[in-house]
């Protein structure tokens, strides 16, 4: 489908953030899911395939849906060329999304843009009743994106940061500990750090709830035909491939090997 | 109204457009009327299950992919009980794709799949990233040529050859493949190709080489698809880098039956859908009424004629 852009305007240095006007059936779209953008020609060429991208937020009072990217490659240095008034070429939404559904205190740890695929679920959570604490990993402060947004749905934050030395898995795992037995999770969901990924796997199974997380893989067609975009799962005690677009892009956490 | 039908080997197809192997599976059925097709090829299967290959298994290139998949496979039990079955509720021609590793497992197979609802068997003789080194049955005269006899032996679903493009002749391949019997031949599978990422120092694909297609190839499948055409008296279908009607076009003047349209899809799954309205618009505007009559219809340049020794 073609949207019309919206905003596309410039956060943090690094990042860009995308508002377009949708059709009804991609506000449709569930937290972690994602959409597969056609990107437009820049300076930097003509990306042949289209590109993944999370959903950062699904407004479907504002009948819009919005991302957050950073301008790293081909693909997003053509969405980075994107004006209010240009059209983008949309496919989505796609793949499986979070289940938190019934939870009474979820937990997300998310680290750089992992936190633009997180922030939907924290609204939906809410939404649905349940209490959420995001942990919020990055290099600096300035770079903790969506702090103010997910306050502002309800979200009790904790950030940490590379500069003020608090990022380290030991510290997050310090507070992390500390925040279950004050007030036990339920849940847990985590996004762009294989670090933190490993940790909260062990700390889910340690205290026996339900994790997932949203994997990232380079993919060509988003929709399970081609087989590109897998990674290896433990199942049964040995390794098989599961499709990220179709199988995930949100898989249990127990059964995930790496981010 | 445009007469849209082919025929290939004794299957008619109610349009000349398709799927290449393994670039649809049963998600698109959600986003495109797979009704629409002239037929549905479907991904390559082995006797045996298989996982594919380790990722990274693409990498894009400029108008291109770079592919290594190498073939993941739930076997012939899982096609005949779900895949077959899936498809036929759409009532277009099925094409199962197949592999093996020896002419004689390929007939096995190849009998082992021949149930009702399937129309044609195409041999995957081809595949870039099975072997060490690309190596492929197309890539031999002899090889092409005891494959394609044991499946014809074996049963009496009609034979498409998929040739492989990574060959100095394909003539002489798409002959040996016509005189073992091949009902169609399939231009061709991917080139072996491969990429480095300078940051990282590490090939593009993990298993190093790999397959390229897309719009890049095009120009190169199609004047392989033309020299089969011109080699044999069975039908071609080309398939490469086909990304719109004029691509499509190109290969059904330069003597092809019908098109696969593979990598595309993966871009936009409505792009066999607008192909085949496109080469219909097309016979309307240029006169024809039957969309068979543009196959071969390529003219020549007729050159002047130079009389040497009068500068």
């Amino acid at each position: 489908m073609l949207c019309p852009v919206v905003s596309n305007i410039p956060v943090n240095g690094e990042y860009f953030h995308l508002v377009l006007d949708v059709p009804s059936a991609a506000l449709a779209g569930l937290p972690g899911q994602f959409f597969h953008l056609k990107c437009p020609s820049s300076q930097a060429g003509t990306p042949f395939l289209r590109r993944p991208m999370s959903v950062y937020r699904i407004n479907r009072h504002e009948r819009q849906i919005e991302f957050l990217y950073k301008n790293h490659g081909l693909g997003t240095a053509g969405l980075a060329t994107l004006k209010s008034g240009d059209v983008l070429d949309v496919f989505g939404p796609l793949g499986q999304g979070f289940v938190s559904d019934g939870s009474k205190h979820v937990l997300m740890v998310a680290r750089g843009v992992g936190l633009a695929t997180m922030a939907p679920l924290a609204e939906q959570a809410i939404g649905n009743g349940s209490q959420v604490t995001a942990i919020l990993s990055a290099r600096s402060p300035d770079l903790v994106m969506s702090a103010d947004y997910l306050e502002s749905v309800g979200a009790s934050i904790i950030s940490v940061t590379d500069t003020d030395g608090t990022s380290d898995i030991g510290s997050v795992a310090g507070i992390l500990e500390a925040c279950h037995a004050a007030n036990p999770f339920d849940y847990a969901a985590t996004c762009g750090s294989n670090r933190l990924l490993q940790m909260l796997k062990r700390l889910c199974g340690q205290w026996g709830i339900t994790g997932e997380v949203a994997l990232e893989q380079n993919m060509a067609c988003a929709i399970g035909m081609c087989f590109c975009c897998v990674r290896p799962f433990e199942v049964d005690g040995g390794l098989t491939y599961r499709r990220v677009c179709f199988e995930g892009p949100v898989f249990p956490l127990g059964e995930t090997t790496s981010w | 109204m445009v007469d849209m039908r082919v025929n290939i080997g004794g299957i008619e197809l109610t349009n000349p457009v398709m799927p290449g192997s393994g670039t649809i599976a049963e998600g698109i059925a959600k986003a495109a009327d797979l009704s629409l097709l002239g037929a549905v090829v479907t991904k390559t299967i082995t006797k045996d299950l298989r996982e594919g290959n380790p990722p990274p298994r693409v990498a894009e290139l400029p108008n291109a992919t770079l592919f290594s998949i190498g073939i993941p496979s739930k076997g012939p039990e899982h096609f005949i009980n779900t895949i077959v079955p899936f498809y036929q509720s759409f009532n277009v021609p099925l094409i199962a794709s197949i592999s093996a590793d020896t002419a004689d497992d390929f007939a096995a197979l190849a009998k082992r799949i021949s149930v009702p609802g399937v129309s044609a068997i195409e041999a995957n003789i081809s595949c870039p990233n099975l072997k060490k080194n690309g190596e492929a049955f197309a890539m031999s005269v002899q090889a092409t040529r005891d494959v394609i006899s044991a499946m014809k032996a074996a049963t009496d679903v009609p034979i498409w050859a998929k040739l492989s493009p990574n060959v100095g002749d394909i003539a002489e391949i798409a002959r040996s493949a016509e005189a073992a019997g091949a009902d169609a031949l399939v231009c061709a599978n991917a080139m072996l190709a491969m990429g480095v990422d300078v940051q990282t120092r590490l090939p593009k694909l993990a298993t190093i080489t790999g397959g390229i297609t897309g719009a890049a190839t095009k120009p190169i499948i199609l004047r392989m698809a033309y020299q089969c055409v011109e080699a044999v008296s069975i039908p071609v279908v080309g398939c490469g880098g086909i990304m719109d009607v004029d691509d499509a076009l190109e290969y059904m003047l330069a003597g092809c039956t019908a098109v696969q349209v593979g990598t595309a899809n993966f871009i936009s799954v409505s792009t066999m859908s607008k192909i085949i309205a496109g080469i219909d618009d097309y016979c309307t505007k240029h006169g024809f009424a039957k969309v068979a009559d543009v196959v071969g219809a390529m003219g020549i340049h007729e050159p002047p004629i130079i009389h040497a020794g009068r500068l």
